[in-house]
């Protein structure tokens, strides 16, 4: 077990290794340097950046010097805890992003729950009732929930929530808690209006988890020992809930390491769509003002905190699987 | 009696009685791996349905400009944000379908254009009516498309089917050339992924060892990465000065790059299963060369798994330009796709005054549910041990 957390430990490394070489890759990428473009972006609004002042920057960020040597320096700067500076924002890129991220951790984890909640039980129904009128409609919203690409279910619900209720289903907070300090009452407000992005983000991984769980209870309905189980007289709940959910919950539990990315990816566009004050709108407005060490922090913090749900999701599924247990050991 | 190998129910063939089930037996014995395929597939009713569909979305490519009977282009502030019109079929009793003028003005509190329909002016709508110039499959020069008006290119009374966009153009005829850009986007990025995910799964599957695993842990990484926010990255690093056709391409190839492990996963499978078979081992004893027991024996035994796995693979695909390009970050404006007509449709304020700017999430979503069920029931005709 020790050794398979290891390798697993180890591949987070190597990933997280590879998401900041390619964060660093989209910082690179567009012509011209970061000092060339602040140097320009000061120029339009009105103060002058001098030369020596310019010069100090390249040498803060080692710039003109070979590109992995640039990639080593950001790299100390960062374990520093210093990730750049906004051009666009001329903060420090911790304070701008600020609460984002954690907002963008919580939708996504809501998200996340919310899938297996809803996705648990309604497999366990298609399955034990197949072919009923519950499992039409719950293959029926699966597949709905697989082919409408979320943004559009976002734009589709703030649509349909204006036109039926003349209400503004967007945002996280009322305005009242907008930029209010933390409180009992403001965490209560976000818990009010998680329910609605929590559902556009879970839907389709809802609609491929009950999928996944009907056709795995399926298989293990069909074996003898639920057979014997239900001969012996065990109540039906028990006979299904005991034996073959518990066996059909490990395949599906194996797939969360999966729907983690997907449901961060997902989270930056719909938080677009709605204006949820996530990193998601920040990102896209920073890659517009080609703001890239804000835009570059953002993915990689992004990808960093996948690669620890995942790990930490691998991690649990060892604890629930005996049989991965024992494969490495 | 020996049960037939493959998974087809002798039963579901139309023939009954104990005769005709070992006649249907020794029709399954003697068909050929795309005949039972055939079969398992006919029986699958929505992946049929879901397969003229798909044809009939193809044919919208291929048709796109004959479909249209607008440039696609070709804006007019004294038209823009058009409703839809409504059809009538029936003139008098007999079919002429039509529809009213609008006219156009300017509400004096709001300044918002409002239309009206106006009874009185009927424009007749005509099949196979001149249009604008194009060529047929790129070939042809043409001039007429599929509906139009008296009067051709210059007619003053024109018809909007689906209404206008701000700019006033036809959402019809963009919708058209959309439709052409965004699937054939998806095709060229599943081709490129297919071709990745060929090469690298089946090095992968084929030769195992050291370079399977190395390949396996760059497929778990690449996995374990929120795509979305590394795509909008990667576009937006495109240079500003690239033209539509280099973006175009850009895009494409970024798409596909994260595309492809899915793909790769499926042909490792099939060639870790397929490499200890008796049929491979012996190709490789009587002396067939590496590539003549790939392509010759290995590759046909799990086409049918591959076409299956990149009919699934192609609406992530096409979303994925689509939310590119509706974040701005994808195609850019002069060019058409589904993405960029409903960048559109981007703000709640917008939607609510013209909702027929959403109409492009139709086609999507059509087309995504086509490709899904498509694939489905090619992967359980393509499975011989599927139910």
């Amino acid at each position: 077990m020790l050794a398979y957390i290891g390798r697993r430990a180890l591949l987070a490394i190597f990933t997280v290794w590879a998401i900041s070489v390619l964060s660093f890759a989209i910082i690179q990428l567009p012509p011209g340097d970061y000092v060339t473009s602040y140097v320009a972006q000061m120029a339009s609004m009105g103060s002058v950046v001098t030369d020596e002042e310019a010069q100090n920057l390249r040498i803060q960020y080692g710039l003109g010097q070979p590109i992995y040597v640039q990639y080593l320096k950001w790299m100390r700067l960062i374990a520093q805890g210093n990730f750049g500076t906004s051009m666009e924002w001329r903060r420090p890129v911790t304070e701008v992003i600020g609460d984002r991220l954690w907002l963008t951790v919580v939708v996504s984890v809501a998200a996340l729950f919310l899938t297996w909640v809803l996705a648990l039980p309604i497999g366990i129904y298609s399955a034990v009732r197949q072919y009923s009128v519950g499992d039409y409609v719950a293959t029926f919203v699966g597949f709905i929930g697989l082919a409408v690409p979320n943004f559009l279910l976002a734009l589709v619900l703030l649509y349909l929530g204006f036109v039926l209720f003349n209400a503004h289903i967007g945002g996280l907070f009322s305005v009242e808690f907008q930029d209010a300090p933390w409180s009992a009452a403001r965490v209560w407000d976000l818990l009010k209006h998680l329910p609605i992005p929590a559902l556009i983000l879970g839907l389709a991984g809802t609609a491929q988890q009950i999928r996944i769980m009907r056709a795995n209870l399926l298989d293990e309905l069909r074996k003898p020992y639920v057979v014997t189980a239900r001969s012996k007289g065990l109540p039906e709940l028990t006979v299904i809930l005991k034996y073959p959910v518990r066996v059909a919950l490990n395949p599906f539990a194996s797939t969360i390491g999966y729907t983690l990315p997907y449901i961060v990816s997902g989270s930056i566009i719909v938080s677009i769509v709605l204006g949820l004050p996530t990193v998601g709108p920040l990102l896209l407005k920073a890659l517009i003002a080609q703001d890239m060490f804000l835009a570059g922090t953002i993915v990689l913090l992004l990808g960093v905190m996948t690669v620890i749900g995942t790990l930490v999701s691998d991690i649990l599924l060892v604890w629930i699987d005996p049989r991965i247990r024992l494969e490495d050991t | 009696m020996a049960k037939p190998e493959v998974g087809l129910n002798p039963t579901s063939a139309p023939v009954h009685g104990p005769g005709a089930a070992a006649a249907t037996e020794q029709r399954i014995f003697v068909a050929s791996q795309w005949q039972l395929m055939w079969w398992r597939f006919r029986k699958h009713k929505v992946a049929v349905a879901s397969a003229f569909v798909v044809i009939g979305f193809y044919l919208a490519v291929l048709g796109a400009d004959f479909l249209a009977y607008a440039d696609p282009n070709a804006s007019e502030a004294q038209r823009s944000l058009m409703p839809p019109q409504r059809v009538y079929w029936f003139d008098g009793g007999r079919f002429g379908p039509y529809v009213h003028a609008f006219k156009g003005a300017r509400d004096p509190q709001t300044f918002k254009r409002v239309y009206r329909a106006d009874p009185s002016e009927k424009i007749p709508i005509r099949f196979f009516a001149e249009g604008f110039e194009y060529r047929f499959l790129g070939l042809i020069p043409m001039t007429r498309h599929l509906i139009g008006v008296d009067g051709g290119r210059d007619a003053a009374k024109t018809i909007f089917l689906l209404g206008t966009d701000v700019q006033g153009r036809d959402l019809w005829s963009r919708l058209m050339y959309g439709t052409r850009i965004s699937l054939i986007i998806g095709l060229v990025g599943v081709t490129m992924s297919l071709a990745l995910g060929v090469v690298l799964g089946g090095f992968s599957g084929f030769y195992g060892g050291s370079a399977d695993t190395l390949i396996q842990r760059v497929i778990e990484i690449l996995r374990s990465i929120p795509t979305i926010p590394l795509w909008m990255g990667l576009a937006a690093a495109l240079p500003r000065d690239w033209s539509v056709l280099q973006i175009y391409f850009a895009i494409t190839i970024i798409i596909s790059l994260l595309g492809w492990t899915e793909l790769a996963r499926v042909v490792r499978g099939r060639f870790l299963a397929l490499r200890e078979e008796d049929f491979v081992v012996s190709a490789r004893l009587v002396g067939c060369s590496q590539m003549r027991t790939i392509f010759v024996h290995m590759v046909p035994s799990f086409m049918s798994h591959i076409i299956a796995a990149t009919t699934l693979a192609l609406p992530a695909m096409i979303v994925s330009e689509t939310s590119l390009s509706f974040l701005g970050l994808g195609l850019r404006p002069p060019a058409i796709s589904w993405g960029v007509l409903l960048q559109q449709a981007q703000n709640v304020q917008t939607v609510a005054i013209s909702p027929w700017l959403m109409l492009p999430a139709v086609p999507v979503i059509i087309a995504v549910m086509a490709f899904n069920f498509l694939g489905d029931g090619l992967r359980d005709a393509a499975d011989p041990y599927g139910r």
